[in-house]
């Protein structure tokens, strides 16, 4: 089976929801054109990365009758849609969430669980951390979303891994950080070297797209990239700038490479629950 | 002594200053910038990166030499004008601070330079109104941090592109932009008074100074350990003094709160809202 995937890194209006749908629309239609079965945009696509206190004014909810979602949902009758956005729960909490959309039906909500606050990240500050994982069927497979610092864990792409993900779809908003003599910045080149780990540790396919432009002084650095279950990459759309990068995906794949390599088959998840119980048992809360 | 590397891809570097200054700059809905060029290395690398990102055609370029600056800046001044063919403009700022000098006759350098800085100031942000273009600043990570400027003077702009470049790592960057070898290894001098210069009245040079700040800001070293490093005592705690001291030039003006919500604590959002 072949999966075409797009992957959209765009520059985003900050906090101008109507404006970034507008342009989802745009690309929906050229990703359509161009084949594409799947298209993911970035982390927070549809307000931007810095919300601070815009935060409680570019809530939405992944529901049909929701002004946003509907066009989006209307859309994803002939293509699926990975969008981000920032989700407001019925007991007005913000979320920074990923939906995924196909055939007009919402399959899916991933909110993102690990908030970085620390450095230049604020996110803690001003959303509610997700509390759960869990991979979902799609038309093309078991499916595994994450954001962003999501995958900084190594712990949550494990969880999908054995919750049946076999395509891991990664989305961010990542500041380029970090100069010094290197072909890419430090953040980039981390971000590049852990996207080939989980490719090649978990025999996947990893799909990362990552937002470009800048907003205030910070630079989004783009090269969303797919890795194959070898560990190979299959495409790297270009750094710094807009593009809508396509791959062709031939899941086919995943019965070769774990034919010849079956680290799924033999990975031990009884003594990992067993060992991690005890670990959690033995030391004293907090540490 | 630690050889601190502060080696810079600046290709890569070239690529994001420029594409921040374009996105920075047309998404406000303007085309242009002004750069005020002194004639030495920073603000002819502000001034080719603008010029670069915008187009020259949409740069202006102000020179504001006053008496006592030397012939050589204006000279190298206008290297930079024809090299990157930027629009230009020279004011001569003589006139225009002289009185104030004359009314305050025992004016010390220290106060002369601000006056300087702040006249210059006020031309370059009169022109950004006059060629409708935002002021594109001229401020390395090395004077910011050593609060090594005029508040209000000559750190005064709407978007800083070099400002968080070292002086040595501005020096690599110039290199790749091309800029002419004079303004690059001439001594760096705030050309405030004749023979100044930024070493001798710093006391440092840049060298050593751009290592020992990127031990202890970038890479959060401690003084002790900057010293253990090899960094002489002395020295360490005059920077460290230094950086701290001068920490009021880098935020805006304090706000006494007393209300729920208060513009800098709790009303929070970027300068690039809505666009």
């Amino acid at each position: 089976m072949i999966l075409n995937i797009a992957l959209a890194q765009i520059h985003t209006v900050l906090g101008n929801v109507s404006a970034n749908l507008e342009k989802h629309l745009i690309l929906v239609k050229e990703a359509q054109a161009k084949g594409a079965d799947l298209l993911i945009f970035p982390e927070l696509s549809l307000t931007g990365y810095v919300l601070q206190d815009l935060v409680p004014a570019v809530v939405h909810r992944p529901k049909s009758e929701d002004p946003v979602f509907k066009p989006l949902l209307e859309a994803s009758r002939n293509i699926d849609l990975l969008v981000g956005f920032v989700e407001e729960d019925t007991r007005n909490r913000f979320y920074i969430a990923a939906a995924y959309l196909s055939r007009g039906a919402v399959l899916h909500v991933h909110r993102k669980v690990y908030l970085p606050t620390y450095g230049l990240f604020d996110e803690g500050r001003f959303f509610a951390g997700g509390d759960a994982i869990q991979a979902f069927d799609t038309p093309f497979g078991r499916v595994g979303v994450l954001i962003c610092e999501d995958f900084w864990h190594a712990s949550l792409p494990y969880l999908l891994w054995l919750d049946g993900a076999d395509l891991f779809l990664f989305t961010s908003a990542s500041p380029g950080r970090g100069l010094n003599t290197g072909e890419q910045l430090e953040s980039a080149r981390w971000v590049d070297h852990i996207n080939r780990a989980y490719a090649s540790l978990f025999t996947s396919y990893v799909a990362h797209a990552n937002r470009v432009g800048f907003e205030d002084g910070l630079n989004f650095w783009g090269a969303s990239s797919v890795y194959d279950p070898d560990g190979d990459l299959i495409i790297r759309g270009p750094y710094h700038e807009e593009a809508l990068t396509l791959a062709e995906l031939d899941l086919n794949q995943l019965h070769r490479t774990r034919s010849r390599l079956p680290l799924l088959r033999d990975e031990r998840t009884n003594l990992v629950a067993r060992e991690l119980n005890r670990i959690l048992a033995s030391r004293p809360s907090g540490q | 002594m630690t050889n601190v590397d502060l080696q810079i891809n600046t290709g890569l570097a070239r690529k994001i200053l420029t594409g921040f200054i374009h996105t920075e700059i047309t998404r406000t809905g303007m085309q242009r910038a002004v750069v005020a060029l002194s004639g030495g290395i920073d603000s002819a690398v502000s001034c080719y990166l603008a010029a670069e990102a915008l187009g020259a055609h949409n740069v202006l370029a102000v020179c504001m030499p006053y008496r006592a600056s030397s012939s050589d800046s204006l000279e190298d001044a206008q290297a930079v004008i024809a090299a990157t063919g930027v629009h230009s403009l020279t004011i001569e700022i003589t006139p225009m601070v002289e009185p104030l000098f004359e009314r305050f006759a025992d004016m010390d350098n220290v106060r002369r330079g601000n006056v300087l800085a702040r006249q210059r100031m006020v031309i370059i942000y009169d022109q950004s109104a006059a060629f409708g273009g935002l002021v594109v600043g001229t401020s390395n990570k090395t004077e910011i941090l050593l609060g090594y400027s005029t508040l209000f003077g000559d750190s005064a702009c709407a978007i800083n592109p070099i400002g968080d470049l070292y002086k040595t790592q501005l020096r690599q960057l110039a290199l790749e932009l091309g800029i002419p070898p004079q303004v690059i290894h001439k001594l760096p001098s705030a050309d405030l008074w004749a023979g100044q210069t930024d070493e001798g009245e710093l006391g440092f040079t840049y060298a050593e100074v751009d290592q020992l700040l990127y031990l202890l800001v970038d890479q959060r070293y401690k003084p002790e350990e900057c010293v253990a490093v090899g960094f002489q005592e002395v020295f360490v705690r005059s920077v460290v003094e230094r950086v701290r001291r001068y920490q009021f030039k880098r935020i805006l003006p304090l706000i006494a709160k007393l209300s729920n919500r208060t513009v800098g604590y709790d009303f929070l959002y970027l300068r690039d809202w809505g666009t």
